[in-house]
Formats: C-alpha cells, structure tokens, sequence
C-alpha cells in the first residue's frame, strides 16, 4: 500500500480575534489537507475566514490552536525566525492588489525575494529575468510598477512569488481587481506553474475560477465546508 | 525622507556655522593681537631706579645696573612652547646728546622691530637698513630740528637719518632709534640689552606658562606676560563658545527628535512594505538592517549638506559679525565630525523605530494590504 504524503496538513485549527471584549472566531476547529501539486480553490464569502487561512498556512499568522504541517514540519513549532526562513524557501505569496514596492522596477521588485537567500548577485539578475520572461514581461523589466496595467502587475507579483522556485504558491484573490479576460489569463499562468509542480492554493470568491482548480476547500463561518 | 535630511541639515549647518564662526573669530582675534605687539616682555631683575617705556618698567638705564647679554637671547628659542614664538626683539635702551639735548637713544633689531610695531609709519624717507642709518621720533624730530635725509652725530659718528618716525603716541616719539650693534657701541654696552619684547603666537599659546618657560631660562630677568587684553578677549571669545556649544547641544536635541519622528512616522507608513518584506521571508534582523542602513545613509547626506550650508553660513556671516572679518576656511576634521554625527544621530534616533518595525507581526502587518 503506497502511503500517501500530504504537503499540508491542516489539524484541529482553531483561530480566534480578540477585538476588546469580543472574541471572534475566525477558524473554528478544520481539519483537512493539501497533496502536493495540487491546485486549489479557496472559496467562501468575505468575512468567512478564508484569508486568514491563507496567513495561517503561509506562516505569517500564529493559529489559537491546532497545528499546520507543511512536508511534515510543524510550522508554528519554529521560531519566528525560521518561520521568517521557511516562508523565503517554501512560500510564494500573491497578494490582494499585487502590493508592488512602487520605488522599485519590475526586475527589482521580482528580485527582492532573493535578497536573504544568500543568491549571488549575478544568478539574481537571470533568475529574474527568466521568471520575468515566464510571465510575459520582458519588455517591461526595467519599468515602475505605477507604469503597468492591473494584468501586468499581477504577473509581476506571480514571478515574485515564484522567483525563489518556492513548492507553495499561495494567492489571495489574485484576480480580484482584474477583468474577466485578463483574470482568466491570470488563472491559466497559475495552472501552469502548478503544471510545473508548484502547489496552488487561490482564495477567491469568484465561482468562475473554481474550474481552473483540481479541487475546492469551501469556508463558511470559519469552518471548513468539503 | 526630505524632512528627516532637512532635519539633519539643520542640525549639522546649525552647529557646524556656530563652530565655525567661533573658530573664525578666535583666529581674527588673534591675529588682530598678534599684530598688536608684544604680549610678553622681559627685563633686567633690578632694584635701582628705572626709566619707563610705554608703560612698562625697564631696568635703570642711567645708572649702573645688570643689564641682559644678548648672546645668551638665542636660549629663548629652547623653551618647550618655543613653536609659539613669533617676534623676539631686543633693545638696548640709553640717553645721548644731540646738539645740547639729552635724548632716548633705542638700539633695535629693524628687522625684529619692524615685525612687531606693525603700526609705525615714516612721514618720510626709508626705515634704516644699515648700522650707520637711524630713525628719529616725531618729537625729537621736531625739537632737534632734524628732517630725513640729514646726518645726526653720535659720539662723534655720523648717522645719516633715513626716516622720521610718526607720531605713536609713546616712548618712540621722543627717542632716536639706532641699529641695536650700533647703539652697543655708542653706549659703550658691548654685547648688552635692556629688556626684549616678544610676540608669541596666540593660538593655543599658552602665555603663563610661556613666561614661567622663558623665566627659567633666564633667571636675572623678569618676565611679564601681558596677557590681561588677550586674556579679556579671549574671555569673550570662550563666552561665545560656550554659548555656541549650548545652542548646539539644543539644535542636535531637536534635531534628533525631527529624525525620530520622522522615523517612526516612516515605519509606521511602510507598514505595508515591512508586511510584504517579512511575507517574503525577510528576518527581523534584514528589516531592521534595512531602516538602519537608510538611516545611515540619510545620516551621511544630511552630514555632508550641512555641512556645506554650515560652511556656507558661516562664510556669509562673518564679514558681518567681525567688520572685516574673515572666514577661518573650511575644516575638514569638522567635516568629518559633521558626517559621523550626522550619522550617529541618524542611527540614534531610528533605533526604536527600526527594533519597532522589525517586531511588527507580519499578520498584523499584512492586514493593512
């Protein structure tokens, strides 16, 4: 029998907001996993938890209880700087409207994550370049991100996200402030790089995309809806 | 960013155009006491009677009294703060008749003399050159009846008077001025002189211990630092310092606070940039490395453009407060001290923001996007 391994595994988790005297319950006990190369949806209205799920399992938010195992590594077991080390080496964030660095060019901003991986100067430059020329933007490497259209920062913030060849990509509502055309564009890059192994994981609350995904995980009041 | 350089450029020029003019003013104060003459002088220890000479008393002239040797003079140039000395000019000091009248005859080092009394005017002909040329005083000019040009006997040796000396309103008036070697033998003093006037260079010059240095070397004389003019000024002038060095400590104590909350303001406005930063697996060290380093760098920008507009201050400034003042130059220890403080204060004033921004939670960070 072939045991199957999971890149992420989600237990008992559990995530509250203290907003004076009011708890809130942004995560209430899910429990499920994610294989890898998978590409996920992340659906559920605004307000469901989904984001912070995304934070959760991208290791920026600390859970009120359960665990999150990525490659069967206990992330909230590390310390905030290791954490701050595996988010450089195992994650890819795409964020809600893109947040670019506005004083940096495309080919600086898409060589930013590299910045504390120790890469050689000169290796940055052709990493970025050829994430740069993955997403179509060569042409506009040296340009600020104030001088792109919505599609083209999307796919700057995509080759950022994948220039350090992280195994998780994860994007919240990446085609949020796009139109339908260049949001499909936008999904099918994503099918790509999760073709090329990346695992995926997308918070949106468009139905639509739900068909570029392999599978998705829905949220409603912070519970996780198979 | 703008402000928070502007806010060291502010700092730096206030207290680089205070030190500056500061150091200005010393040194145009100094030089001014420089050219105003002796500021130490020396003579024979005597208790006989003395005859004075603008204002200071110097050993007996007319009567039989210890006089200095010149030949020993040269051991001045062994004191410690020898460096300092500028002008040492003997004198022999003794009277002499001409045409019935006894006069002040001043045996002097021209050369010596003419350095230090920079306010001696001719009416008339050249300052004497040779042993047998000499100068007479307005007054004994006067009532002698002699005019430049003419020959004046001196125990039987004529002199032929080169120039008539303007009135200074001392001593010189009255006196004819003679080649100290030939004033040694008119006098039958051979190798003797009355007392030296020294000028020692105020910068940094320490003038009491100079004349206690000066007074070892030559036991047999009294050496009298007159120091009470360049002391009263230079009073002023450490009055100033001390008011410039409040000031300044007031300007970098706003200074620093502009810097801080320029500081905190920019780390609370990139709270976003440090989000994305942390997101993408920048370390708490790598963000607080980050403001630091842009704080050292605005440090170094701010340093060097206040210093600059310091020194360009200071120029401006200084022709209006010394009438005819002149800027002492640009100081490039100043610079220096300008840039490192510029940058300490920089980096000072940021370290709570920058330990602020690398402790922000990158969740809470991350919730402004």
């Amino acid at each position: 029998m072939t045991q199957i391994d999971h890149l992420i595994e989600v237990r008992g988790l559990k995530k509250t907001y203290q907003s004076g005297d009011t708890c809130i319950d942004a995560i209430r006990n899910m429990d499920f996993f994610i294989d890898d190369a998978e590409f996920i949806t992340l659906m559920g209205r605004s307000g469901s938890g989904k984001s912070t799920l995304l934070s959760i399992m991208g290791a920026l938010n600390h859970p009120t209880q359960g665990k999150v195992l990525v490659d069967s590594l206990d992330i909230y077991a590390l310390t905030a700087e290791q954490r701050a080390d595996f988010r450089s080496e195992y994650i890819g964030f795409i964020f809600q409207s893109f947040q670019l660095i506005p004083y940096l060019t495309v080919l600086e901003n898409v060589k930013l994550p590299m910045a504390v991986t120790g890469t050689k100067k000169k290796l940055q430059d052709r990493m970025a370049r050829e994430v740069i020329d993955r997403v179509g933007l060569t042409a506009k490497s040296l340009r600020l991100p104030d001088q792109l259209s919505g599609g083209e920062q999307e796919r700057v913030a995509i080759a950022r996200a994948i220039v350090n060849k992280p195994p998780l990509i994860l994007a919240d509502e990446p085609t949020g402030n796009l139109d339908s055309k260049t949001a499909g564009d936008i999904m099918m890059l994503l099918q790509s790089l999760n073709k090329d192994g990346h695992t995926v994981i997308v918070v949106t609350h468009n139905p639509d995309m739900e068909a570029y995904s392999d599978r998705t995980i829905r949220v409603q009041d912070g519970e996780y809806m198979a | 960013m703008l402000f928070l350089v502007l806010g060291l450029v502010i700092g730096v020029s206030t207290v680089v155009t205070l030190l500056s003019i500061t150091d200005s003013m010393t040194r145009d104060i100094e030089q001014r006491l420089n050219r105003f003459g002796a500021n130490i002088v020396m003579v024979p220890k005597t208790e006989s009677l003395s005859l004075s000479y603008g204002g200071i008393d110097v050993g007996g002239v007319n009567y039989s009294v210890r006089e200095l040797d010149q030949a020993k003079l040269a051991d001045i140039r062994t004191i410690k703060d020898s460096k300092n000395l500028s002008v040492v000019a003997p004198k022999l000091l003794g009277p002499v008749t001409v045409n019935g009248r006894t006069v002040l005859l001043m045996g002097v080092l021209f050369e010596e003399e003419l350095a230090l009394k920079t306010w001696w005017h001719k009416s008339d002909g050249i300052f004497p050159e040779k042993e047998d040329e000499v100068m007479l005083g307005s007054q004994a000019a006067e009532l002698l009846g002699f005019k430049a040009g003419d020959t004046l006997v001196l125990s039987g040796i004529p002199f032929k008077i080169t120039a008539i000396l303007n009135s200074t309103g001392s001593s010189e008036d009255d006196a004819v001025i003679a080649d100290l070697g030939a004033s040694q033998k008119i006098l039958g003093k051979a190798g003797k002189i009355s007392m030296v006037e020294i000028s020692a260079f105020c910068q940094g010059c320490p003038i009491s211990e100079m004349t206690l240095q000066i007074a070892e070397k030559f036991p047999d004389a009294k050496v009298t630092a007159m120091k009470q003019a360049v002391m009263s000024k230079m009073q002023s002038i450490d009055m100033f310092k001390s008011f410039s060095l409040g000031v300044s400590v007031i300007v970098v104590l706003i200074g620093s606070l502009l810097v801080f909350v320029t500081m905190m303001g920019s780390v609370n406005e990139r709270t976003r940039e440090i989000g994305i930063f942390r997101a993408i697996g920048f370390r708490r060290g790598h963000v607080m490395q980050i403001i630091l380093l842009e704080a050292m760098l605005l440090g170094v920008i701010g340093g060097i453009l206040g210093f600059v507009t310091g020194n360009g201050i200071a120029y401006g400034l200084m022709p209006i407060v010394i009438k005819d003042g002149a800027f002492a130059g640009i100081d490039s220890y100043l610079g220096i001290v300008s840039i490192l403080m510029a940058v300490a204060l920089s980096l000072l004033a940021s370290l709570y923001p920058a330990f602020k921004a690398s402790n922000m939670d990158p969740s809470e960070a991350l919730r402004s996007l």
